[in-house]
């Protein structure tokens, strides 16, 4: 059993918990996974690895209420525990990994669309903890559904928060700011975009125009998590590639998103029935305020 | 002639059966199992023994049958085998010990598996349990998979009392006899459970969730946390596809996450959270005993079923016996037909798959007659599933995480038969993982072997 230390909800639909996982936070790495799974009847759910502490212990996920799992996991509290909690699973992100020199060499910008934000942060900490400050677009559909700002506002260069309907920050998608920015004079040799699959489809757009090469991290179904069922592949470029074991980071401008956007609905109708029995079959108080897992 | 046939075995029918995931195959009771024993010829140079990769003493155990000494029985069986009421259950025994029985020359031959299941079956009932070991050796051994491989490597070295714990990187152990091999075929908790139950008795610790290469590496467990050798029986789990057009559409799955969903997931069991995919009709490609297993997974979820395989019946690989019963329970084999092409719908949904129909050609390099399309002969089969069951290879994630640990050209991780031995100092390793996807017994054996050449190893 894996015990849950800390359960908090950082914004109306966004939960945020350290578990214990001594093994995976003595290995894990900023871009890498884990997978958890709540009891016996449960799935197996990726969620990004949020942050970790070391000595504590403790793995930090973030994660987005939006099915029968995301649900339930939304209704634990601190000494609850889940019954399995693997990992890292994927490829540490290159950031991390390739030459630091080469790194600082680089002007970085990265984008996180809603819950992504919690993937982008451990990244931006660690460039931070060796010497880089790379700026970041926090961006969200309004302004009570942004989180870790003043976390972000520690590591990161420069932060531009921004919401689409204009109730904080900059006003207009993230996309308008990565354009903004760039026409403010700023320049950038990387980009890494984080959250939404449509959201990174966009962004991927926009930095294609502009020239940036871009990392997306993907989200694709899985599940085992270790490349024995092949249900979480991608096109990329014209080769097949698994998102567990050669991602989840990717070239982004390689990826077919659309083929990946159709794979990760393909279970729609029938997640949205698991959604509606458990919502009805327990009372439902994750206090969410929207109902349609159907989204 | 008396004696020519064997005591049939009790099934559910196959209409029956058809609609559940409980056992097909019921086993002999006492009586029918005795008269059975009875038929054995008792050889004085069996040729059964030969036809089995860990030499079972056959006559051995089937005699014990014949005088109702099932204890005894038992007894002879582990002394080859760690897993002998799965071996039972699935070995293709009619191209092992079934297929050299002398019986077999005119007439059926004894049906040694089945008597093996029998006798396996009894001693659970009754409660017979592996010996523990009298006194710790104070020596740490990791064993990395629970599958047949790890689970016997672990019993065995545990006996001779080492201090072993198994590393799985699933939620539950077994390998592919918990996430693969489906229900109908080999009951969970009646069989697979046991199997680990027995092995954890014997003092094996099992830590689930770990994987090997990610969570912590071989050399970690070496080095830091006192382990003074590792076993390495991880299998051959990734999935391979066709790579043809189409393949990445929805309702296109390996026939792993297939098997995965239904059974390790229980995905079929309305009360579990993960989703399965309904389908009307479905078609699995291939013809070994995962195509098998997928196929006849997929009519027990309700859908037709259809086999598409390149070959002709005679060149099926899988067991006799699960073509047999997936006939009987209705699966339609296409056969002399290979898939060139995925359709699909407007939505990105499976709608079905262009096929090419073969002819049999000059025999290949494996013997076999090698399929060869015959021009201008494509058509369509409608379907709204297509289950991939092309083979596996072993995954890279140990081989390319422990320096010095040799792999030949297939990814397979090259070890002494003999021993286990590997390139690497203190790691030993067999089972799918050093063969590329074989069987239940070979695993087993290598398993066994790897627990003598550690043990060798650990007492010099
Ligand atoms: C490598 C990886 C990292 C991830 N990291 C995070 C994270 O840090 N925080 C977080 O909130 N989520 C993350 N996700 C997504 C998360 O796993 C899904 O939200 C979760 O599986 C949904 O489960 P559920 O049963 O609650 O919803 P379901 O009932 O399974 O799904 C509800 C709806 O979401 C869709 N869906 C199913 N799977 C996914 C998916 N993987 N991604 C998006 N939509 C999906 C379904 O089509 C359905 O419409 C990650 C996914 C992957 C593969
Ligand atoms: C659907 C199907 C049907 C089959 N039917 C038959 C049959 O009828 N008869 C027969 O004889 N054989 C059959 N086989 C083949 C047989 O099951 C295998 O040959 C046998 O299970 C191999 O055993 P193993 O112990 O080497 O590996 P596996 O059974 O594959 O076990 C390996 C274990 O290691 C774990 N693992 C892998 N990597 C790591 C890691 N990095 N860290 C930790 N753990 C790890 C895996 O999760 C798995 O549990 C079938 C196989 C399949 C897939
Ligand atoms: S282990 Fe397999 S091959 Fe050997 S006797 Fe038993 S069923 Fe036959
Ligand atoms: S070959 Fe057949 S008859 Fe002879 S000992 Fe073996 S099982 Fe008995
Ligand atoms: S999740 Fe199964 S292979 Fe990636």
């Amino acid at each position: 059993m894996f015990k849950i230390l800390r359960a908090e909800h950082l914004a109306e639909n966004i939960v945020l918990m350290d578990v214990e996982a001594k093994r995976v936070a003595k290995a894990c790495q900023p871009g890498q996974f884990i997978i958890v799974r709540l009891d016996e009847k449960g799935e197996r759910i990726p969620l990004t690895i949020a942050d970790y502490d070391r000595e504590k212990g403790t793995v930090t996920i973030v994660f987005q209420p939006i099915g029968a799992s995301t649900y339930q996991f939304a209704n634990l509290k601190a000494g609850d525990s889940f019954m399995d909690f693997v990992g890292p699973l994927g490829r540490p992100s290159e950031l991390t990994t390739d030459d630091l020199e080469e790194v600082k060499k680089k002007k970085i910008l990265f984008v996180a669309g809603g819950v992504g934000t919690a993937p982008v942060y451990p990244q931006v900490k660690w460039l931070h903890e060796h010497g880089i400050d790379a700026d970041v677009i926090v961006g969200a559909k309004t302004k009570s559904l942004i989180i870790m700002e003043d976390m972000m506002k520690e590591v990161a260069g420069n932060l531009y928060v921004t919401t689409d309907d204009g109730s904080y920050g900059r006003s207009g998608m993230v996309t308008k700011v990565i354009e903004d920015l760039v026409a403010e004079g700023k320049q950038y040799d990387l980009c890494v975009a984080i959250g939404p699959m449509i959201m990174m489809k966009f962004c991927c757009l926009t930095t294609k125009k502009l020239g940036i090469p871009t990392i997306v991290s993907m989200n694709p179904i899985m599940v085992d998590g270790t490349g024995m069922c092949g249900a979480c592949r991608l096109t990329v470029g014209d080769e097949v590639k698994f998102a567990c074991v050669d991602g989840p980071e990717f070239d982004g401008h390689k990826i077919n998103f659309d083929e990946a956007m159709k794979r990760q609905a393909m279970y729609k109708t029938e997640e949205g029935r698991a959604l509606l029995k458990f919502q009805e079959g327990d009372t439902h108080h994750g206090g969410c305020g929207h109902c349609g897992g159907d989204k | 002639m008396e004696g020519l046939k064997r005591v049939p075995v009790r099934e559910q029918a196959p209409k029956v059966r058809a609609a559940n995931f409980e056992e097909v195959c019921l086993g002999y009771n006492q009586e029918e199992a005795v008269e059975e024993a009875k038929r054995c010829l008792q050889c004085k140079k069996p040729l059964c023994v030969q036809g089995c990769p860990v030499a079972i003493d056959i006559p051995g155990f089937i005699g014990k049958v014949v005088e109702g000494d099932f204890a005894a029985a038992y007894q002879i069986l582990s002394d080859s085998s760690s897993l002998p009421a799965v071996c039972g259950r699935v070995c293709p025994q009619e191209s092992q010990c079934e297929g050299k029985c002398i019986r077999g020359k005119k007439g059926d031959p004894v049906s040694i598996g089945k008597l093996e299941r029998f006798v396996a079956d009894w001693a659970k009932e009754n409660g017979i349990k592996p010996k523990k070991a009298d006194k710790q050796n104070g020596k740490k051994v990791a064993v990395i998979g629970s599958g047949p491989a790890g689970l016997s490597c672990a019993g065995d070295l545990a006996k001779w009392g080492y201090d072993v714990t198994i590393f799985e990187a699933l939620h539950e152990p077994g390998g592919v006899l918990t996430y693969g091999i489906p229900e109908f075929r080999l009951p969970k908790d009646a069989v697979v459970k046991p199997e680990v139950e027995n092995v954890k008795s014997l003092g094996v610790k099992l830590e689930t969730d770990v994987i090997i290469g990610k969570s912590v590496t071989i050399d970690e467990l070496l080095d830091e946390e006192g382990f003074s050798a590792v076993f390495v029986g991880s299998g051959a789990g990734l999935p391979m596809f066709m790579g043809i057009p189409g393949e990445n559409a929805n309702g296109v799955f390996s026939a792993n996450e297939y098997l995965t969903r239904s059974n390790l997931m229980k995905a079929r069991l309305d009360d579990y959270a993960t989703p399965m995919p309904v389908s009307k009709k479905a078609v699995i490609v291939g013809g070994g005993n995962v195509a098998m297993d997928a196929a006849r997974t997929a009519l027990r979820l309700g859908a037709e079923s259809h086999i598409v395989y390149r070959r002709s019946e005679a060149e099926l690989p899988a067991r006799a016996e699960e073509v047999h019963h997936a006939k009987e329970e209705g699966v339609i084999f296409d056969l002399l037909t290979n898939p060139v092409e995925i359709l699909t719908d407007d939505k990105g949904w499976v709608r079905g798959i262009r096929c090419i129909r073969m002819e049999l050609g000059e025999p290949d390099a494996s013997g076999r007659r090698r399929p060869v399309a015959i021009e201008g002969s494509e058509f369509e089969i409608e379907a709204d599933a297509v289950i991939m069951s092309l083979g596996t290879s072993p995954n890279p994630l140990i081989s390319s995480t422990t320096a010095g640990l040799d792999v030949n050209k297939r990814k397979c991780i090259v070890a002494e038969a003999e021993t286990g031995k590997t390139s690497k100092e203190g790691v030993y390793a067999g089972g799918d993982a050093v063969t590329g996807a074989a069987t239940v017994i070979l695993a087993m054996e290598a398993g066994r072997a790897g627990a003598k050449g550690i043990h060798e190893f650990l007492s010099k």
